[in-house]
């Protein structure tokens, strides 16, 4: 299932909210569209929180997160972050993280098992992201891009990656991630599919300038169809 | 597409349009036939522009403030219209093609087809084609040149010409020179008064540009004044206007001329009764009597000027009874002793010395100044010694029509006085004055007069029809 939104007029849906199987972290707009475009389909089904960090509605961008944890870059208030303790259940660990590269949701892009980081990325970081998340750390590009985050977005059942990503590197990335990927675009040819569009394993808002083939693509690669199964049973099989 | 032939590229994204396969490799997720209907690489030149014309000049307006003769459908009013599309400033596309469309003449509208190359999207490296129409409105104006012309007084150099004699030749060789040269080209206006021309600028150095051609072609002495139009008294300008007197010695061809005894000497001790026989920068003496010639510039003619004795209007016909050859020549002149007799009275024979002796024969017609009977009124010419009775001048040859094989052009100019004299006839004489002079024929352009029908029954001087020019005739 997927839902076309904006965020105060800006197609950059990714950027302003962050999915995961298990939460949901949206920005504060100055509507309530955006969080409605959630809510309608996950509401009370997974936490939806929404919060700022560091001030900054630009939520997506700087945290990364899965099913099991959430990080949050180190200027997070402290009120924000108790904000977000408060909301999510406690088995979902949330940590600050202290990086240099402070847009966690830029230099991270990663599934309840696997992440791809900027390969810059400082040692203790890395650790952090294994430890919390509980996935396998892998320092990649993506079509010479380093800002994984920004230019992919993958679940556990699949994968959307920069459109100039070529057949061999699409092939690398997927036997690391053990998941089948696709180039593809969002928005109108927008390469910026992190930025583009939140997905989860059974839900996915893409930006409102995303076309009919576009929206194909997203939803026959992360299996969103209506044949899919429903998103109840996903959530029994993980809680 | 830069894609070339027989090289397999696999298909990585779906056209986020029309989902049909591309390449997404190069950085395109549109197929090229979605790329076409939707890059408008043209779109912000405008389809609709006006371009200003002068209709009393026939000038187009080339921004900023220039003015361009163009015909319709030409290369340079193409480069015009194209200016005024912004394709130059725009690096993102470059012009193809241009080329006129036809428009009802009288629509003051002007199409263009406009092709034009340009990248899809920015670092694409796909070239699009586009071709559209621009129309032109064809705006009236009047450019500053035409306004200033129709406005009086707008003139701020003069240059005055002036003679004074009681004929226009000199005025009618100075047009055909003046025509040859384009010299009058930059006046505004140019009337004609009694004793001359004045010619108007806009600009005090092209007045300075006439006079130097006029005193390079006669002996001329100028005048400069000038009036205040305005001054500015914080910056020290002033604008002027200016009038340039120009005087034309007033000695012509043939005139008959008492020297200054002072003169004479300085000339080679020349007889003080000479004619004019050429004017240029100098002037031209001839002694009929010992075919002695002197010449005087106008400089110093100018430093003690004279009048002439007598002007080609004061000679009376004669006819000549005999021819007897001297031994003596100069140039084109011949010594000659004719007896001749004034055509009115054969009673009285003359016995004359003459430069003619080359052209005269018994019969013919001759005009000459008759001194015998004459009464000059200078005391110069009284005090002078032993003067002949008869001094000729030219041979007259009958001619049964005006019809000529040439034809001269004339410059347009404005009566402002009515002139008491003859203007045919001052041109009739001038004509007759360059069928006689092969270097007076030299200076000036001769067209072919094409109505002109030989019918071999004419007598007197000829003119080669290698000496004359094909006129360039628009009519169509």
């Amino acid at each position: 299932m997927s839902v076309r939104a904006q965020f105060d007029n800006s197609n950059e849906v990714g950027v302003f909210a962050k999915l995961t199987n298990s939460f949901a972290l949206i920005g504060i707009s100055g509507s309530q569209n955006f969080y409605s475009a959630f809510e309608s389909k996950l509401g009370g089904k997974i936490p939806l929180c929404q919060t700022t960090i560091d001030g900054n509605r630009i939520v997506g961008r700087l945290t990364a997160g899965n099913r099991r944890g959430l990080l949050v870059p180190v200027n997070t208030s402290d009120q924000e972050l108790q904000h977000i303790r408060n909301t999510l259940p406690d088995e979902i660990k949330v940590q600050r993280v202290e990086e240099r590269l402070s847009a966690l949701g830029n230099v991270i892009c990663c599934n309840d098992h696997v992440a791809l980081v900027h390969p810059d990325i400082e040692r203790e970081t890395e650790e952090i992201i294994a430890d919390v998340l509980g996935v396998e750390v892998f320092r990649q590009t993506i079509a010479g891009n380093t800002l994984v985050g920004s230019f992919a977005a993958i679940t556990n059942i699949g994968g959307l990656v920069h459109p100039q990503t070529s057949v061999e590197d699409q092939e690398e990335l997927s036997s690391l991630l053990q998941i089948p990927l696709v180039a593809g675009t969002v928005n109108r040819g927008s390469a910026v599919i992190g930025g583009g569009l939140v997905v989860n394993d059974y839900f996915s808002v893409v930006g409102y300038d995303t076309t009919a083939p576009e929206l194909h693509v997203i939803e026959s690669i992360f299996e969103l169809n209506s044949d899919a199964p429903d998103q109840d049973v996903l959530i029994e099989n993980y809680y | 597409m830069n894609q070339s032939v027989g090289q397999y590229t696999p298909a990585t994204v779906l056209c986020w349009n029309c989902s049909k396969p591309v390449d997404g490799t190069t950085g395109l997720t549109l197929c090229v036939e979605c790329l076409r209907s939707k890059s408008r690489i043209a779109d912000d030149i405008p389809r609709e522009a006006a371009v200003q014309f002068c209709r009393g000049c026939e000038r187009f307006l080339v921004p900023p403030s220039s003015w361009v003769q163009a015909q319709p459908e030409s290369r340079e009013l193409l480069a015009i219209l194209l200016r005024k599309l912004p394709i130059a400033k725009n690096s993102n596309i470059r012009l193809v093609d241009a080329c006129f469309e036809w428009t009802e003449p009288h629509s003051r509208r002007i199409k263009v087809g406009v092709t034009v190359q340009g990248e899809a999207a920015e670092g694409s490296g796909v070239v699009l084609q586009e071709k559209f129409t621009v129309e032109y409105v064809v705006v009236n104006c009047q450019c500053p040149d035409c306004a200033r012309s129709f406005t009086a007084h707008t003139w701020r150099a003069a240059v005055q010409v002036r003679q004074k004699v009681n004929h226009k030749r000199t005025f009618l060789f100075l047009e055909q020179l003046m025509l040859r040269h384009n010299a009058h080209n930059e006046a505004i206006s140019i009337a004609a008064y009694r004793d001359g021309v004045d010619f108007y600028f806009m600009n005090p150095g092209q007045a300075i540009k006439l006079i130097d051609f006029i005193s390079r072609a006669t002996p001329v002495r100028t005048g400069k004044s000038r009036e205040l139009i305005s001054s500015d008294t914080h910056t020290g300008t002033s604008q002027y206007k200016f009038s340039h007197a120009v005087e034309i010695a007033p000695i012509c061809r043939d005139d008959l001329v008492v020297l200054p005894a002072s003169l004479a000497s300085k000339m080679g001790s020349i007889g003080r009764l000479v004619l004019c026989y050429r004017i240029s920068t100098a002037i031209h003496f001839v002694d009929p009597q010992t075919l002695q010639t002197a010449d005087l510039d106008g400089q110093i003619y100018w430093r003690q000027p004279f009048a002439s004795l007598a002007t080609k209007s004061q000679t009376t016909e004669f006819i000549v009874l005999d021819v007897e050859i001297l031994n003596a020549h100069h140039g084109r002149w011949v010594l000659a002793d004719v007896t001749v007799a004034r055509s009115s009275d054969m009673s009285q024979l003359y016995n004359v010395r003459t430069h003619l002796g080359a052209v005269l024969h018994p019969g013919d017609t001759v005009l000459g100044y008759s001194l015998c009977t004459a009464n000059y009124n200078s005391e110069e010419y009284d005090n002078l010694p032993n003067k002949p009775d008869v001094i000729l001048t030219q041979k007259v040859y009958q001619r049964s029509s005006n019809r000529r094989v040439f034809k001269l052009k004339r410059m347009q100019q404005e009566k402002m006085e009515e002139d008491k004299n003859d203007e045919g006839r001052d041109y009739e004489e001038f004509l007759q004055e360059l069928e006689a002079d092969p270097d007076l024929r030299q200076q000036i352009n001769l067209y072919k007069d094409p109505e002109y029908v030989n019918t071999n029954t004419e007598e007197g001087p000829t003119i080669d029809l290698s000496e004359l020019i094909d006129d360039l005739n628009i009519e169509d």
